[in-house]
């Protein structure tokens, strides 16, 4: 697949506890294409989440080769793992990480404080993210005084107000209702047809899953099988 | 800049969610007000001592006392020394002669106000001359003491200190029975803790024949080396001559360097128990917004902001606590009025307890060393601790 943004290379992690060792990703191999809609599943412990963690740069690797867009995370510093994060990566966890002291306008704002935007400027972005998910009408919330769907929904704005490549979602939807689950994987897959980012979505759900246009399934720190959505 | 505004973005988040560690902040913020309120309140001694020490004092004033003396206490002078050294050139001249007072220095029992025990107070025979030496001193209450007689007059800090020198009173020391006939203040400095009489009265009641040191005021500061080579080069002399206001200063010495000592020995010792209240306050801060700094650092934020903003989490607490410690010690010891033994010349000194600005600075640097040393291991462990688990923590 020449045209991969994610390139996943015989990789392989190991964590170690005393002296026991736990293989998490046993030689793993995966490509993911600009603008795919890629759904990892398998059962806990199998090591979707330690993948995506890899692919968003926030580990890496104890033995092989991950690159996203031809850069090579596992030679990258901290430092410039950091700076690649925010220039490149959104993130949308399960339990949606806001900052419960921050309002939703200002937690959307926390990943264009990386850049060099006017405080103008952010606003403005902060507001096309608002818009996107939903919620203009709810910049000036916190989080505490926002439903679960709209929390996520502000999660979600916070990961592409930066307008980064790759969309990393972890569970998504896997502390909402299955009616508010459904809005957001509509949200998600529009980001994915609309915008064309490229979103790799780890979860359980099978109903979440049929939204991708891949799923593959690991188990035990590979991948067992692949099939087209 | 950027760094700059991740710092302060990330700071200011910590800030703000301070009201949600209410409980354990508190703690920190407690312990750091009572190492600096000690600390601040003890050294306020000090400099509440020196200070007595320094006012009234001046530079062109000489004291001569016999060679090898340090103190009042240990010297002596013949009437024909005190003769030479008062008509040594450099020394002021008035209408009455040479402005230069002999004066015997002794200690006499007089019971402490607040503790009604014998305290060990200065009483000075003194010639007329005094008054002109020492231009501070004035009468504030009855009258000036007539020569000849067993009158004294009191400093207004010994007549508040201690009991019994009110106007009118008859004190017997010794054998002899003396009146207080007035009370003077002389700018707030040490001589106000003393009781001057006449030295001529003083001279029999305590079997003196001599002196134990001449106060000259000179033409100008400028005269004191005239002054000094005159006398120390005089074949029929063995003296000391110092500047008045370096020798209250050294008289100040013992004391300021034992309280000082004692009071960073305690500070020390409180500082160890408020560092490591302050450490677990910033362990618990850090453990509870693992979530939060893992997801700030997952977004790009970098690790020496969020080090940054640890530190400077710990030192806003530090530095409300150190401010808490220093006004506390402000409020309760500035101005307290105090007498303390002066171990130069085993008498009594009443001052009032100095909260001064420069030990309010020191206090508030103190508490924010304690609460560097208290941020600094936690800050570490923030940045150190994984991404991807702390992005997991509940």
């Amino acid at each position: 697949m020449s045209d991969a943004l994610v390139q996943v290379s015989d990789v392989h992690k190991v964590y170690t506890r005393g002296a026991e060792r736990v293989d998490v990703l046993k030689g793993l191999e995966l490509e993911v294409g600009r603008g795919e809609f890629l759904a990892l599943m398998g059962p806990s412990g199998s090591g979707k989440t330690t993948l995506l963690n890899l692919i968003g740069g926030l580990d890496k690797p104890t033995s092989g080769r991950v690159a996203v867009a031809g850069r090579d995370l596992t030679r990258a510093s901290p430092r410039e793992l950091a700076h690649w994060r925010a220039r490149h990566v959104g993130f949308v966890f399960q339990f949606y990480n806001l900052l419960p002291v921050l309002t939703a306008a200002r937690n959307i704002e926390l990943p264009l404080l990386l850049t060099g935007l006017s405080r103008a400027e952010r606003q403005k972005h902060v507001a096309a993210a608002l818009e996107l998910v939903g919620l203009a009408d709810r910049a000036g919330h916190y989080p505490m005084q926002l439903s679960g769907g709209q929390e996520q929904r502000v999660g979600i704005a916070r990961a592409i107000v930066n307008d980064p490549t790759l969309l990393l979602c972890d569970e998504p939807t896997g502390d909402l209702d299955r009616q508010t689950a459904g809005e957001i994987l509509d949200l998600i897959a529009e980001l994915n047809r609309r915008y064309e980012k490229t979103v790799i979505m780890v979860t359980h759900d099978p109903l979440a899953a049929e939204r991708a246009r891949r799923v593959l399934h690991m188990d035990k720190g590979m991948l067992v099988e692949a099939q087209a959505a | 800049m950027r760094w700059l505004a991740q710092t302060v973005a990330i700071s200011s988040v910590n800030v703000m969610s301070l009201g949600q560690r209410l409980g354990s902040s508190s703690v920190a913020v407690v312990g750091f007000a009572g190492v600096v309120a000690v600390f601040v309140a003890v050294l306020s001694i000090a400099e509440g001592f020196q200070r007595v020490m320094a006012r009234g004092v001046s530079p062109d004033t000489a004291l001569v006392l016999r060679a090898g003396s340090d103190t009042e206490m240990s010297s002596g002078l013949d009437l024909e020394h005190t003769r030479i050294i008062k008509d040594a050139p450099g020394v002021m001249r008035g209408s009455d002669g040479p402005v230069a007072s002999a004066e015997l220095f002794v200690i006499v029992d007089v019971p402490k106000r607040a503790t009604g025990t014998d305290a060990n107070v200065p009483l000075r025979g003194v010639e007329p001359a005094a008054f002109a030496v020492r231009k501070a001193v004035k009468i504030v209450e009855g009258r000036p003491f007539r020569e000849g007689q067993n009158e004294v007059i009191a400093g207004r800090a010994a007549a508040r200190e201690f009991a019994g020198l009110e106007v009118g009173n008859h004190l017997r020391w010794g054998d002899n029975v003396w009146e207080v006939v007035g009370l003077f203040s002389a700018g707030d400095s040490v001589y106000e803790s003393e009781i001057w009489t006449d030295a001529r009265v003083a001279q029999p009641a305590y079997r003196r024949t001599g002196f134990q040191s001449v106060y000259a005021r000179l033409e100008s500061p400028d005269a004191f080396q005239r002054f000094k080579d005159a006398l120390t080069s005089d074949p029929r002399l063995d003296v000391e001559v110092k500047r008045e206001d370096e020798y209250y200063e050294a008289q100040s010495q013992v004391l300021r360097t034992l309280v000082r000592t004692l009071g960073n020995v305690v500070a020390l010792l409180m500082a160890v128990g408020a560092t490591f209240g302050a450490l677990n306050t910033m362990y618990s801060a850090v453990a509870a917004r693992g979530r939060e700094i893992a997801t700030l650092r997952a977004l790009g934020f970098q690790a020496g902001p969020v080090l940054v903003s640890v530190m400077a989490e710990s030192l806003l607490l530090a530095l409300l606590g150190g401010s808490i410690g220093g006004g506390v010690a402000y409020l309760v010891a500035n101005g307290y009025q105090t007498a303390t033994m002066n171990f130069q010349t085993f008498s009594q000194v009443a001052f009032q307890l100095a909260v001064t600005p420069r030990l309010l600075v020191g206090g508030v640097a103190y508490a924010l060393a304690m609460g560097i040393c208290g941020g600094i291991f936690p800050a570490i462990r923030a940045v150190r601790a994984p991404i991807a688990m702390g992005l997991r923590e509940v």
